[in-house]
């Protein structure tokens, strides 16, 4: 384990955390450990596995401290780290299990779904959207459901804005074929 | 209606689906726990950064390495000409 600094602590946080100080990562850890994990949350729609995925996130990020530059922010660096371990965790898993309704249940949502569109598209669009490749589907999310802004989104996974506008135009593209081969015309 | 339009209109309604099936999260969502515990104990269970290890333990190359290299200076001191050949090669 990183020994904690006894003498008096020299140079920004930032400087701290690049030279390993496990003082400075807790207190990066302390600030941005609520916005790591609600991105995580945003991205694997699922409590107990954004909690693990955050603490992974974090030891990620203090296995990487050395490749830090102090001179940028910590937000989007945690954010790109934390985007490549959500993807990597949906990747692993099979489309199917997405569709956990208790763990859907327990997500803590801005608002309830409108009882006015039947279960019945809400679970196919929930099914088609989980059909989607993984990279597709986190920019889909991202953009069309949380409404986080192409330049972050594109940040975050590390590719450029058009790239990031061109994969939620394919899910959605791709999200309309499957819908309509399942009887719902958008 | 031209095909740019009803791509348009796609999106929206698909958008519109998509929060109905996929709530958004709320903007205030936070774990249940603090998590600095699991991070430490994770910290503890690791073993010790590859780069730590690397500083202190000498450079370790199979005998033959070795021998290869010497043999190399070997050639370049009597053949000096040879190097830059060796340089276009590498």
């Amino acid at each position: 384990m990183p020994e904690r600094s006894s003498s008096e602590p020299s140079g920004s946080v930032l400087d701290r955390f690049r030279r390993g100080d496990l003082d400075a990562f807790e207190d990066l850890f302390r600030e941005h450990q609520r916005a790591v994990y609600g991105w995580i949350l945003r991205i694997v729609r699922d409590t107990g596995a954004a909690e693990d995925l955050t603490v992974e996130s974090f030891l990620r990020m203090h296995r990487a401290c050395a490749s830090f530059d102090p001179g940028r922010p910590f937000g989007p660096w945690a954010r790109r780290v934390a985007t490549r371990i959500a993807l990597d965790w949906l990747r692993a898993r099979p489309p199917e299990t997405e569709l956990d309704c208790d763990v859907a249940a327990a997500l803590p949502a801005l608002a309830a779904p409108d009882p006015g569109v039947a279960a019945e598209i809400r679970a196919k669009t929930a099914q088609a959207f989980a059909r989607l490749p993984p990279r597709l589907r986190i920019a889909a999310l991202l953009s069309l459901v949380e409404e986080q802004p192409h330049k972050e989104i594109a940040a975050a996974l590390g590719i450029t804005v058009t790239a990031a506008k061109l994969r939620v135009f394919r899910a959605v593209r791709l999200l309309r074929k499957d819908l309509e081969l399942q009887g719902i015309t958008p | 209606m031209t095909a740019h339009r009803k791509e348009q209109i796609d999106g929206k309604r698909i958008k519109e689906l998509l929060k109905q099936a996929l709530p958004p999260v709320a903007p205030d969502a936070e774990p249940a726990r603090d998590l600095w515990p699991a991070v430490l104990r994770r910290l503890d269970a690791e073993p010790a950064p590859v780069r730590a290890a690397l500083a202190s333990t000498p450079l370790k190359l199979p005998w033959f390495d070795w021998a290869l290299i010497a043999g190399l200076i070997a050639f370049a001191a009597f053949f000096p000409a040879t190097i830059p050949v060796f340089l276009y090669y590498l």
